[in-house]
């Protein structure tokens, strides 16, 4: 494999993962909760869109389109009914919830759809591809691509642009006292949470176009999301696209070397940026 | 016409009472300064009128009774300018007075009358809070709080960590608010700031009303009475 093809393939795999990760850092950002029930909505997302799409023949866009708001509506809901009351008080009650709450949505998708592996129908798309510089580039990972980039730019400028990012940035850094401006924290809470459902909606789908899924793969994805936030830091969402890409390329050289290494360079070069970088590559301002 | 009352309030951490049966009203237009010493209620009267604070009694606005929800509460009309001015470190100063806004309350303080009010915080709207003086800082707090247009503001030792001068300067600004017609209640440490403000004072002394006076007919050694607990005769 040439360094050119190394260098695209982990760039488009780095999409994805950024992807990933994106709604696990919006939602440690916002509220400081790790969701360890992260990668399996992730999972969620793909099942609920092959049940759309087995169920009524519709095409994937239109599944996209109906599941996406069913998923923001259930970070909402998940968010007002159980994990804002999970924040105040022992850190380890969001960490026991959140796993049990892996454990549940695995079982009820193995209860629902057994465990045969899945894979999106998403036509010739997984086989088309584009020549770019000499290069033979896959349409749907240069999609997943383009679609990571227009994701975290969009949260960018929600973030940093609305009034709605303002108040999230608000309700990250001093949620007691929004309350008294009239802003409640928990709606703004539940919000963020609704958002990352949002772009672990668009990861799980965007995925399972691209590979195998079953109910129990959720942890591994939640994995590579904690890796590539820890890489990319807590400070920037264009941090998660370099660490995303960081992860790809180092996955991509392992199995360059012996297919059997991919995933153990990723988790290689997480632990060697750990070393280097213990808060990532665009860590967190505190403005104390 | 009263704009805020407040009847026989009960506060307590775990077995400690921090208020006990404490009332007080406040008539539109009108300034009440609330002092006493550290630990004597003050701060915990004014966050539970915010709705900040869990505890037993009411809150009436413009005598209708306040919802409990704190951020409910800032849409009916309590303005709220912290202890310790609790400025959003990542917002500039502009996205932190603009976010009082967000009770969507009609009244005259837009941001063009509030960089009137405070002409020195014009020049750093884009900065983050984190880079201004403590002085402009509680300024920001104070704009916040009014660009809520509220009914009554609630200002918690504006005083706190600040040089003589600058809270001379504080002082300056409430008294041009008071100008407004704003009802107001001031809570401060130093006596001769809060007499200089205020139309009536009440003293607290461990979560208790220890006076309540006219600010311009009450005598210094009766409030230190009040505010040490001691006979009048030995202030």
């Amino acid at each position: 494999m040439s360094i050119e093809t190394i260098l695209i393939q982990g760039l488009m795999l780095g999409g994805l993962y950024a992807l990933l990760a994106t709604g696990l850092s919006l939602v440690f950002g916002v509220m400081r909760l790790v969701n360890l029930s992260h990668g399996d909505f992730v999972v969620l997302s793909a099942y609920l869109a092959l049940l759309v799409v087995q169920g009524t023949l519709a095409p994937l866009w239109l599944a996209f389109a109906c599941v996406l708001p069913v998923m923001m509506g259930l970070g909402y809901v998940l968010q007002r009914g159980v994990f804002n009351r999970l924040l105040e008080g022992d850190p380890m009650r969001p960490l026991l919830a959140t796993f049990g709450l892996s454990i549940i949505v695995q079982n009820a998708l193995l209860l629902g759809f057994a465990a045969d592996t899945q894979l999106l129908p998403s036509g010739d798309l997984a086989f088309r591809a584009l020549g770019i510089a000499g290069l033979s580039v896959g349409v749907l990972p240069l999609i997943t691509f383009g679609v990571a980039i227009a994701v975290i730019a969009g949260l960018n400028w929600l973030l940093y642009h609305t009034r709605l990012g303002r108040n999230l940035r608000a309700a990250s850094d001093d949620p007691a006292i929004l309350d008294a401006f009239g802003v409640s924290n928990r709606h703004m809470f539940a919000v963020a949470s609704a958002l990352a459902f949002a772009t672990m909606c668009i990861a799980g789908i965007l995925m399972a176009m691209r590979s195998n899924f079953d109910p129990f793969i959720g942890p591994g994805r939640l994995l590579i999301a904690f890796e590539v936030v820890i890489i990319g830091g807590l400070g920037s969402f264009w941090g998660m696209l370099w660490g995303g890409i960081l992860l790809g390329l180092a996955q991509v050289i392992g199995a360059a070397i012996d297919p059997g290494l991919q995933f153990l360079a990723g988790h290689l070069a997480f632990f060697v940026m750990l070393m280097l970088r213990p808060k990532g590559l665009f860590p967190r301002v505190d403005h104390g | 016409m009263i704009a805020l009352s407040v009847q026989s309030v009960c506060v307590s951490y775990g077995v400690l009472p921090a208020l006990r049966d404490v009332s007080l009203s406040v008539a539109k237009g009108e300034c009440l300064a609330i002092v006493g010493a550290n630990g004597a209620g003050k701060s915990s009267l004014m966050r539970f009128i915010a709705g900040a604070q869990p505890g037993m009694g009411s809150v009436k606005i413009d005598d209708v009774p306040a919802p409990a929800q704190q951020a409910a509460r800032a849409r009916v009309g309590v303005g709220y300018v912290p202890e310790g001015r609790r400025l959003f470190p990542s917002l500039s100063v502009h996205e932190n007075i603009e976010l009082g806004a967000e009770t969507r309350r009609d009244g005259p303080w837009d941001m063009e009358r509030l960089i009137a009010m405070f002409p020195d915080l014009a020049q750093f709207m884009d900065r983050p809070t984190t880079a201004l003086s403590g002085g402009q800082q509680q300024m920001v707090a104070i704009a916040r709080a009014l660009r809520g247009n509220p009914a009554v503001l609630l200002c918690d030792e504006v005083s706190l960590g600040l040089a003589p001068k600058v809270v001379s300067q504080m002082y300056r600004v409430l008294a041009g608010i008071r100008q407004s017609d704003m009802s107001m209640i001031v809570v401060e440490q130093d006596l001769d700031k809060a007499l200089s403000i205020a139309d009536r004072l009440i003293c607290l002394r461990q979560g208790q009303v220890t006076l309540e006076a006219e600010a311009a007919k009450v005598n210094r050694a009766e409030v230190e009475a009040a505010y040490f607990g001691t006979s009048k005769d030995a202030a």
